[in-house]
Formats: C-alpha cells, sequence, structure tokens
C-alpha cells in the first residue's frame, strides 16, 4: 500500500504519533545521507513513540473505538477464518431463494476440531463493500446463519460466530421478506441447540442485527470492538435531535467492551495487538483461535443438556433494576 | 357530582356540543378521531372499545384499560407490580433518564411500559402482559424485559395460555445493551414455554417497532394484528432515509403484514376477546383418553343395547 493511501486510513487520534514516525523516518533517511550517526537520538524518538502509541491507545474515547471497530483494514470474518482454520469450506443459501453475501457460513476443522464459523462479512474495499451490503444482512443471512446451526447442531459441531456488522439492513424488502421475524427466530433457536456457541464480537456489534446470531454459551469481544443498542449517530439524532452528538451519544450509551464487561453483558475481553488488530491481523487471529479453543474445551466437558441450561441462565440474569417495597 | 349526573346537567342547560367542542375535548367528554374527525361522546366510544364510530378507526388504548376490555371483571391479578428502572448508565441526553423515568411515572401513574398478570378470558385462564405506549413510547428495558419473561415463566409453570399486547418503539436507548439483551431473554423463556407446547399469541397494536417486532412479537403461535396498526423493524423514516424513495402507503402496516404472510389474522378490537378465546378453546389439551370415562370414547357406545 502507497504512502498516500496509508494516510487516508488513518484516524484522527492517530495523526501526532503518525508525524512523529514520519520526522524518525526523515531523521533517517538525513542522516544516512550524509553519513552521520544519530542511533542515539533515533533510539529516543522512537521509545517516545512506542508511549505516545501506549498513551493514545490506553486512553481511547468510546468514538475512537467506535473508529477504530469500523477501520477500513480491520479483519474481517474472512480473513479471520482464513488465519486460524486448518481447513474451511464455505456454504451458501437460506435454501428459500437468497444467498445474502453479508452473512457468510461454513464447516471447517479448528485446530483439528470440526467447526461451523459463520459471521457478517464486511467488504475489502468500496465494490466489495457494496457487494455486501456494508456487512448488513438481510433476512435471507439470518435464515442462512439458522440453517447452518441447524445443520450444526444435527452433526455435533460447535458454533462459532462472528459479529462485524452497522446493522441490520433497514431497506424495503428486508421488510417485506421479515427483517423482524428472521432475527426473532434465530434468538428463540439458539437457545435450543446443545452444541456449545461461542459469539465474538469482531468489530462493530450494531444492535438486533448483531444480536440475531449472538446468543452463545461466551460471549467475547475484541478489546476495540463495540457493541451498542443503536448507532450512536442515530441514537444521536433522536435523543439529542442532533446526529453531529454521536460522540455524546457513543459515551452515553456504554459501547465498549470494558463497559459491557462491567454491566456483565461479556465474559472475555480479547486483548488486541497495540495499535489495533489491523496492525497485526495475525496477532489478533492468534488471540482469537486460543481463545475459541479455550472456550470449546471447558465447554465440551457439559452435556447438551446443561450448555442449554447454562445458557438460559446466562441470558436470565441480563438486566438491571430494583425492587421497591410495594 | 358524578360524571353522570354533571353531564345531564349539562345537557338541559349547554348549547349543542358541538358549538363548543374544544373545551368539552379538554374535559375528556367528547372525543374527535384523529382519523376522520368525527366527534363522538367519549363514553359511547369507551363501549365501542375506543374504536371510532365513523370510520372504523381503532385509536389508542392504554394497559388499564386494555386489561379491562380482555379480562373478565374481577379476575386480574396483576404480577411484579414492585419492578421499578434504576438508571444503571446514568444515562443522560437533553434530560437525565432518571428524571425521565420519574415523570413518566407521575403522568401515567404507572411504574415501567408494561402490566403483566393473569386471569381469565371467557372463563380461560391465562397469563396477559399489556405494553403501555404512554410510558416512553412502550420502550423495553430492564424492567420490561424482566417483567415479560417471568410472566412467559408464570405461563409455563401454571401450564396456560401467554398473550402480550404489543405497543412499543422497541429497545430502550437510555439502558443501552441492557435493554437489547432483553430481546434474547425474552425470546429464551418464549422457547421453553413453546417447547411444552404450551400457546403464546402476541397482539401487534399500534406501534409495533424495532426490537419488540424483532423478538417476542414476532415469536407467536399465531400473531394476531389490530386494523391499520404500523408494525415493522426499521422506523419507516430510516427506510426511507436509506432508499431515498418514496414507499407504498400500506408499508408496514398491518394489512401489508397480513398480505406478506407475518400475520395470521386482523382481528377488529371489538372481536378481540371472543377471537382469543376462541382460539385457546380450540388449543386446548384435549383429556387424556384414559381420563375419560368410556361413553365419551365412543359416545356411540351409549346405545348399543347388550
Amino acid at each position: 500500500m502507497n504512502d498516500s493511501k496509508r494516510k487516508l486510513q488513518l484516524l484522527d487520534f492517530e495523526k501526532p504519533l503518525a508525524e512523529l514516525e514520519s520526522r524518525i523516518e526523515q531523521i533517517r533517511t538525513l542522516a544516512e545521507n550524509n553519513d552521520v550517526d544519530v542511533s542515539d537520538q533515533i533510539h529516543q524518538l522512537e521509545a517516545r513513540a512506542t508511549q505516545l502509541r501506549q498513551e493514545i491507545f490506553s486512553s481511547l474515547t468510546p468514538m475512537q473505538e467506535l473508529q477504530l471497530a469500523r477501520h477500513p483494514r480491520r479483519p474481517s470474518t474472512l480473513d479471520y477464518i482464513q488465519a486460524i482454520t486448518d481447513e474451511w469450506m464455505e456454504l451458501h443459501g437460506d435454501r428459500q431463494g437468497t444467498d445474502d453475501p453479508a452473512v457468510v457460513g461454513g464447516v471447517g476443522k479448528l485446530a483439528g476440531q470440526p467447526v461451523l464459523i459463520l459471521g457478517h462479512q464486511k467488504g475489502r474495499d468500496t465494490k466489495d463493500n457494496v457487494a455486501r451490503n456494508f456487512g448488513m444482512a438481510s433476512p435471507g443471512g439470518y435464515r442462512k446463519a439458522l440453517r447452518l446451526m441447524e445443520h450444526a447442531n444435527r452433526f455435533n459441531l460447535p458454533i462459532l460466530t462472528f459479529i462485524d456488522t452497522p446493522a441490520a439492513w433497514a431497506g424495503l424488502e428486508a421488510e417485506q421478506y421479515g427483517q423482524g421475524e428472521a432475527i426473532a427466530r434465530n434468538l428463540r433457536e439458539m437457545f435450543q441447540f446443545d452444541v456449545p456457541i461461542v459469539c465474538t464480537v469482531i468489530g462493530e456489534g450494531g444492535s438486533g442485527g448483531a444480536l440475531g446470531i449472538g446468543v452463545g454459551d461466551r460471549l467475547m469481544m475484541f478489546e476495540h470492538s463495540i457493541y451498542s443498542v443503536a448507532p450512536p449517530e442515530a441514537c444521536a439524532a433522536i435523543l439529542w435531535r442532533d446526529a453531529q452528538k454521536g460522540p455524546k451519544a457513543a459515551d452515553a450509551l456504554k459501547i465498549t467492551a470494558k463497559d459491557l464487561l462491567s454491566l456483565g453483558l461479556m465474559d472475555t475481553i480479547l486483548p488486541e495487538p497495540m495499535g489495533g488488530a489491523h496492525s497485526n491481523p495475525i496477532e489478533a487471529a492468534q488471540t482469537l483461535k486460543q481463545s475459541l479453543l479455550s472456550a470449546l474445551d471447558e465447554l465440551w466437558r457439559l452435556s447438551g443438556q446443561e450448555r442449554r441450561d447454562l445458557r438460559y441462565d446466562k441470558f436470565r440474569r441480563m438486566g438491571i433494576f430494583t425492587q421497591i417495597a410495594a | 357530582m358524578s360524571l353522570f349526573d354533571w353531564f345531564a346537567n349539562r345537557q338541559k342547560s349547554s348549547p349543542a356540543p358541538q358549538a363548543q367542542p374544544e373545551r368539552d375535548i379538554a374535559d375528556g367528554l367528547w372525543t374527535k378521531c384523529e382519523s376522520c374527525g368525527a366527534l363522538t361522546y367519549t363514553k359511547d366510544l369507551q363501549t365501542n372499545l375506543m374504536v371510532c364510530l365513523e370510520c372504523d378507526h381503532h385509536m389508542r388504548v392504554f394497559s388499564d384499560e386494555r386489561i379491562h376490555q380482555l379480562i373478565d371483571d374481577g379476575t386480574w391479578s396483576g404480577l411484579d407490580e414492585d419492578l421499578v428502572a434504576c438508571d444503571p448508565l446514568k444515562f443522560k441526553d437533553r434530560k437525565a433518564y432518571c428524571e425521565r423515568l420519574q415523570d413518566y411515572q407521575e403522568k401515567t401513574g404507572l411504574r415501567d411500559a408494561v402490566q403483566t398478570g393473569t386471569g381469565l378470558i371467557e372463563g380461560l385462564p391465562l397469563a396477559l402482559g399489556v405494553m403501555d405506549f404512554r410510558f416512553m413510547g412502550g420502550s423495553m428495558g430492564s424492567v420490561v424485559g424482566e417483567k415479560l419473561t417471568r410472566l412467559i415463566e408464570k405461563g409455563t409453570q401454571e401450564r396456560c395460555p401467554v398473550i402480550i399486547v404489543c405497543a412499543s418503539g422497541g429497545a430502550r436507548m437510555q439502558e443501552g445493551m441492557l435493554s437489547l439483551m432483553q430481546m434474547a431473554k425474552t425470546s429464551a423463556a418464549l422457547e421453553r414455554h413453546r417447547a411444552h407446547n404450551f400457546l403464546y399469541i402476541p397482539i401487534l397494536t399500534h406501534p409495533t417497532t424495532g426490537g419488540v417486532t424483532a423478538s417476542f412479537a414476532m415469536l407467536g403461535d399465531m400473531i394476531l394484528a389490530e386494523p391499520r396498526a404500523t408494525i415493522g423493524f426499521a422506523g419507516r423514516r430510516v427506510v426511507e432515509q436509506t432508499l431515498r424513495e418514496k414507499l407504498p402507503d400500506d408499508f408496514q402496516t398491518a394489512e401489508y403484514l397480513l398480505d406478506h404472510g407475518f400475520v395470521d389474522a386482523i382481528v377488529p378490537r371489538p372481536q378481540l376477546k371472543a377471537t382469543l378465546a376462541r382460539l385457546i378453546r380450540i388449543h386446548q389439551p384435549l383429556p387424556k383418553v384414559s381420563d375419560m370415562p368410556t361413553s365419551q370414547i365412543n359416545p356411540a357406545a351409549e346405545h348399543v343395547s347388550p
């Protein structure tokens, strides 16, 4: 990727870091051309850059986390599948007339273990994104997911879902073909599968569109992914009557992995490489693979009935309210 | 002076009601139909279950009235009325959520956006939940999700049908992801109820949208809707914005959903109670053959002479 393209994909808060790095590069080139030894200074500046990077990435605002979660170079479902499986074959279609490209799924092996993996698929570039509808699934996508999960349950394959969608598709046809019904059915059916289900938010967890493949025994989130009841911009438009108040809404909605862990809605946060998953996709994939394997290891020790009961109890506990004296 | 006396006196002395409709509407004595503009005595309207006598427009009814319309007199017993929301996110938009809650509680006399309980409908026992659109647009947060889940669990325990009258804008944003997860929680409870082959019927009233549509509203064994109710997942404006084109007039109406196969029947409100009772009776499990007296298994047997 050339320099100008790289810069286009820099997020605002990364700019001081990028400036520092380009200065280091300049000094290095200058020194090489003039045959001067500046290795000490460069060493210092590099240490400074590392420190700056750590500072920036350890104190991101929710809106900045959202930007990272939506980063165009962030690894997608297919990237992770390619990186973590020994073998994998994509399976297509909902058997009701459609094959939604915004949801991909298939069977394969993870460290020798047969698995079903499915997830939302965003595009890798503009053209691909248009084809994938930016990862916004249609009813057919949720029905394909359900069909594959039923298949997995019959053949005793654990179900691994990767969540990465801005929202379920809000279009005329989506409504006509029952977007609400498709998501609702998945929510109910995912409670009746005996096989282990592990759901991981790898990027953007966009409301009901995310939850439609998000009911599991273990719920995991990458460190810089987000999960929200509504897109912060939409929420700002409704509650603040001002779509520009997105950052405020992102703050108020508690959408970061840390927040959701403390609300008891997530089990595990997967640490990302410094600079986010896209700065080192292989490392991020390794973390994902290890976490999936250890979750499966625990879950296989239980019976199907135990898993279902525990899955029920897990979601049954979600919610915070008080009981007042009558 | 009772309302009735006041009304009688007023009729003697005052000019024709149409002459001063504004004041009388404010008094609640007359109600103007928001669809055709006809003025109707509120009492007559209530007798017709708040359906306009001129144009059949179904006006909004709130939870107390709906319970009164559906449940046999004196058989309602409310559940979990002591649950209240507690602002876990300390959410503040243009107004703090806790203040908003207090305002709605004072304005509606309700603690949150759903009433749940048990009762009889034409003598048949059932667990009933009624959402109330007045309370923050019927939005579902932790309390609504918990009350409905407990209601469905009660239905499973008591082996009785569950009916939920839906009226909601969807998940309550002020409780963030806690609200979203209520969709999964209620669906989980419905999965267990269903596994026992107990009956669940949601009734979709105006409006039923968002996270409620994408969970319990669409999970009925049979789904009923009120005429012209708006029912959909994404809001009409959102769809219009994404598509930048005009949508058909009947888009996301009960009639549209009927045409596309997502509801079983549109039932006018005056027939709703009888329809529910009828459906419950049809789906009541038959007594086991071993429990029946011989004569009932084969009625003809009685007439066979020895």
